[in-house]
């Protein structure tokens, strides 16, 4: 089964393969390897191959079959899809099924994708391993006792285990590039408002944002191409032309600049992550880029100010769990408070309570202006860092994460470890800023370790076309993990 | 005791847009079909997100001018957070430090032209909440929520504590509730709870003759009707003062917080209620799923210059233009816009604002009262009526004809006619109701009613005055439509010669 999604695209277009074959050829992988990867909550292969077999019949009678012409997409289980399930991983919508479509979901069906299944997460998003989630620990695909990095870590593992060439995750604070970077493929977050979130459900508004993954770069400009643009249901979405992203993905940038910030190769760097992406500065120098040193010296408040947004948003976001009009309703409750707080006992698990418990506290009457309000000032100079730094680089590259995959059950006892798996990532859902993972190296035990390119606002089409250029001169994105061989 | 009253109102209005204020669907009263005029985004699904509906903001920033607020150039959304079942989102997206317009006034006016001026704090936009429906047949069945009015628009009017009385506190919604009529941003039924009043209330008693004390505040909830503000604020005062000389308790007592009261209209007392003030922290921050408002200085001038008449602009402009006395202006001013342009058609028509004045507050008024009409649904159309007041005022027709022909207008339309302007002559015509000023016809009516009348020619000229009133009736009978008061006029002037 080959995750490279140009070539797929190519064999559809031209009718070599159909829609139909490639969705069976999924759904023969997902059976055959998901009961030890559990990447997907659920799988509807009659409704795939329904989608699929409609698609084929526009092909076949001379009509556009759209921009994806049949190639199926897994959908992260908190992006909403009209009919299907949207559990986010919690208890407490394990029964809850969306009436309506997402932004993206819309626009994927429109341009002729097939939604293949939900997948796994953290629960609302909150965690870097798939631990949290209330209904299965999502293996990753190269190691199956080790984590596939969070929160999409079930879309990240299904490409990754070539269950299926695209999926689409949310990034709050690395939620795709983590999981991307430990499973060895491609994954991005856009600049925030670049894609809509209108049926994302909000984990921390401010910062989530929806984005794609794929075993190439070439699948994740295909997605973006899809799913990024304005949308007036969302007010935070703006409202800019989206380039033709598959278009210029192939064209080199000449005398492309990138910065390297000092504060991100410091303690706590795994040795053979640091190794992989020094050797990816010299192949980009190798193909022409200048590189320049930077400084993002706020970059050490990231965490902190990271769970205070995020947690205060998440306090209020998931308020709307009450059992009162959808979700578990617990049946141990006299009155109404009762009712609230046992519903939301039992629906909410321990991180989710954690984050709950320290957004609210943040936002309390008389901490307000030490917490929250302190932590936006930062969160600005934090943005204000990298405006900073955009004025002499083209793209920041970094690690994505500091080590390479752990092992399940290794940092679940400490959240403030787990914390640290983001440390790298965080800053761009703190400034908005678009950021992309790409494979460039692995462990001496043989596991993915990711690279990161971070840009301004907008720039989307600069990073995949960096991408693409690093990923033209090297292989590892097309390495496999055993188990994705059918 | 020497006491004085404090009364700060809160009012919600509810703003007629033509759909609610984050969503598409549609804003209207409609508790029969529940739960169907909603959407994701009002039922607070997960994902949903809210988009501002721009005519909210318009409606607010109209009443705002009109409240004589400045408006706020740049201003934001808060999340108010507390948990009801109304409450879908679990937070209320409202305006918490930067309020859509703040510092205003409104004046009301005594008959005797005396201005009472109370100044708005502010005014703030948010959405309403659903309704929640409780069990009523007393067998424990489930309370159930109707989220047709959550999202509708709302504006939070929040005035300065300068009111000083329950007259005080009615009149100035009164006031209030006129103004947005006129404007014509809310419906502002209170019975559909489109205008729904809370008041704060405390007494500052002076109990030695040079320091005073405040009674703790308390927040009236829920006043829906006019009375129901006058009855409450006025049991309030009377429970706060007893209770005061009972207990003493003041605020900055230990213990002494605002206490959220209800009023019980039909029982005639207000009753403590368990407010979710009480442990309350509402944890406002801004909401990230909206954007800010930012409005321009020309913006402002524009909606000032598109604002209709106000009700006291109105009431001015009547005693200018018309001459009208401030009694007179203010009743039919008070009556709402559509009987204030009644009123003007009428005045204009017939060339006499104070006969057109007399009609429509007497007259038109009565009329609409005994058939429960609205002034739109009178079947004496502005115009009919000016030109019937017309007749009078070029002098072919008396008061009293007059009145003869109204209520023949409203007997035919009674009868399910459509009535025309010339039916008004057809009218005259029929019971022979036209004055005539035709001399010669008089003089000769009076010449042939004088000759058969001789003893009460001389009863008169023995001074008794009443004596004519026969020989006025006699001329009356050969001429029909004399005016009686010329009749006697030429009368007199024959007999004394
Ligand atoms: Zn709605």
């Amino acid at each position: 089964m080959p995750t490279i999604t140009r070539q797929l695209h190519q064999s559809l277009l031209s009718g070599a393969v159909t829609s139909t074959a490639l969705v069976q050829r999924c759904l023969n992988q997902i059976a055959a390897r998901d009961g030890q990867v559990k990447a997907f909550l659920q799988i509807d292969a009659d409704n795939a191959l329904a989608q699929a077999a409609a698609i084929d019949a526009r092909r076949q009678s001379g009509q556009s079959a759209g921009r994806f012409a049949g190639l199926p997409v897994g959908l992260k289980d908190n992006i909403c899809v009209m009919g299907a399930t949207a559990t986010c991983g919690s208890r407490i919508l394990e029964n809850f099924i969306s009436p309506y479509d997402s932004h993206v979901a819309e626009r994927l069906k429109a341009e002729g994708a097939v939604l293949l299944g939900r997948t796994n997460l953290d629960e609302f998003a909150m965690g870097s391993s798939c631990e949290n989630s209330a209904f299965a620990v999502t293996r990753n695909p190269w190691d199956l006792e080790r984590a596939p990095g969070g929160s999409s870590g079930g879309s990240a593992a299904a490409v990754s285990a070539g269950m299926l060439p695209l999926s689409l995750g949310s990034d709050t604070g690395g939620s795709i590039r983590q999981p991307a970077a430990l499973c060895g493929i491609v994954g991005m977050k856009p600049t925030y408002g670049r894609v809509s979130r209108y049926g994302l459900v909000a984990y921390a508004s401010s910062l989530d944002q929806i984005g794609p993954f794929a075993g190439d770069v070439y699948g994740a400009a295909l997605i973006m191409e899809a799913i990024a643009g304005h949308d007036r249901r969302d007010s935070t979405s703006v409202n800019l032309p989206v380039p033709s992203y598959t278009q210029t993905v192939d064209q080199p940038l000449a005398g492309l600049k990138i910065g390297v910030a000092r504060e991100h190769f410091v303690e706590g760097l795994d040795p053979a992550v640091e190794q992989s992406v020094r050797a990816a500065i010299e192949v980009y120098r190798s193909l022409g880029a200048t590189i320049i040193e930077v400084s993002l010296p706020r970059s050490r408040y990231c965490v902190a100010v990271y769970y205070m947004v995020a947690s205060s948003e998440a306090s209020s976001n998931l308020s709307r769990f009450d059992g009162v009009h959808y979700g578990h309703r617990s049946e141990n409750h006299g009155n109404l408070a009762e009712m609230y707080a046992a519903s939301r006992a039992e629906g909410f698990g321990d991180e989710v309570k954690r984050r709950i418990m320290l957004g609210t506290y943040a936002l309390s009457a008389g901490y307000y202006d030490a917490y929250y309000k302190k932590a936006l000032q930062v969160r600005r100079l934090i943005r204000e860092d990298f405006d900073a730094a955009f004025q002499s680089v083209d793209l920041i590259l970094s690690p994505v994460t500091p080590s390479s995959a752990f092992k399940i059950g290794e940092l679940t006892s400490d959240p403030l470890a787990m914390y640290l798996q983001d440390i790298y990532t965080l800053s761009a859902n703190l400034a908005g800023i678009p950021g992309l993972s790409i494979p460039c190296g692995y462990s001496p035990s043989g596991l993915p370790i990711g690279l990161q390119l971070l840009g301004p606002h907008f720039s989307e089409d600069r990073l995949l076309r960096a991408a693409r250029m690093y990923e033209s001169v090297t292989d590892w994105h097309s390495r496999r993990p055993a188990i994705a061989v059918d | 005791m020497n006491f004085t009253t404090i009364i700060g109102l809160e009012v919600h209005v509810q703003l007629n847009t033509r759909t609610k204020i984050f969503c598409g669907c549609v804003n209207k009263f409609n508790p029969d079909q529940p739960n169907t005029q909603t959407c994701p985004v009002c039922l607070g699904l997960p994902g949903s997100l809210p988009v501002i509906n721009r005519e909210a903001i318009h409606l607010g920033q109209m009443t705002g001018l009109a409240l004589n607020c400045t408006i706020t150039p740049f201003t934001k959304w808060d999340r108010k957070q507390y948990f009801y079942p109304d409450l879908p989102k679990g937070y209320q997206t409202s305006q918490f430090d930067l309020p859509l317009c703040q510092n205003g006034y409104i004046e009301t006016f005594s008959h005797e032209g005396e201005a009472r001026r109370v100044r708005i704090l502010r005014a703030h936009l948010e959405e309403d909440a659903g309704k929640n429906m409780h069990d009523e047949s007393g067998r424990g069945r489930d309370s159930q929520v109707d989220l047709n009015r959550a999202g509708t628009p709302l504006l939070e009017i929040v005035s300065q504590p300068d009111i000083r009385s329950a007259q005080e506190a009615k009149a100035i919604l009164e006031e209030l509730h006129l103004l947005l009529t006129y404007l014509g941003v809310s419906d502002c039924n209170m019975q559909e709870g489109s205008l729904r009043c809370d008041a704060n209330v405390n007494l500052h008693i002076d109990t030695d003759g040079c320091s005073k004390v405040a009674t703790p505040i308390v927040e009236v909830k829920n006043l829906n009707s006019f009375r129901s503000i006058e009855a409450a604020i006025e049991y309030e005062v009377k429970r706060q003062l007893e209770e005061f000389q009972k207990t003493g308790r003041k605020i900055g007592d230990p213990g002494v917080e605002k206490e959220t009261r209800g009023w019980d209209m039909e029982r005639g007392y207000t009753f403590a209620q368990r407010g979710k003030e009480e442990a309350a922290d509402y944890r406002y921050f801004p909401c990230p799923d909206l954007v800010p408002v930012t409005t321009s200085p020309e913006r402002i001038e524009e909606i000032r210059r598109s604002l209709p008449e106000f009700p006291a602009q109105r009431r001015a402009r009547y005693r200018q233009e018309f001459g009208l006395s401030l009694y007179d202006a203010s009743v039919i001013v008070n009556q709402g816009a559509g009987l204030a342009r009644y009123f003007e058609t009428v005045a204009n028509l017939c060339g006499d604002a104070k006969q057109a004045a007399n009609w429509v507050t007497q007259d038109v008024q009565r009329d609409l009262n005994d058939r429960k009409l609205t002034i739109g649904e009178f079947p004496i159309s502005a115009e009919l009526l000016g030109q019937l007041l017309k007749r009078i005022v070029v002098g072919d027709l008396t008061v009293k004809g007059a009145r003869e022909v109204y209520a023949q207008l409203l007997a035919d339309s009674d009868e399910g006619q459509t009535l025309l302007v010339d039916w008004i002559d057809a009218i005259i015509e029929e019971k022979s109701l036209k004055v005539v000023n035709d001399t010669g016809l008089l003089d000769a009516a009076i010449t042939s009613a004088l000759e058969d009348s001789q003893k009460a020619i001389d009863d008169y000229k023995a001074g008794k005055q009443q004596a004519l009133g026969a020989v006025v009736g006699k001329v009356m009978k050969l001429v029909k439509g004399a005016d009686a008061k010329v009749v006697r006029e030429m009368l007199i002037r024959k007999i004394d010669g």
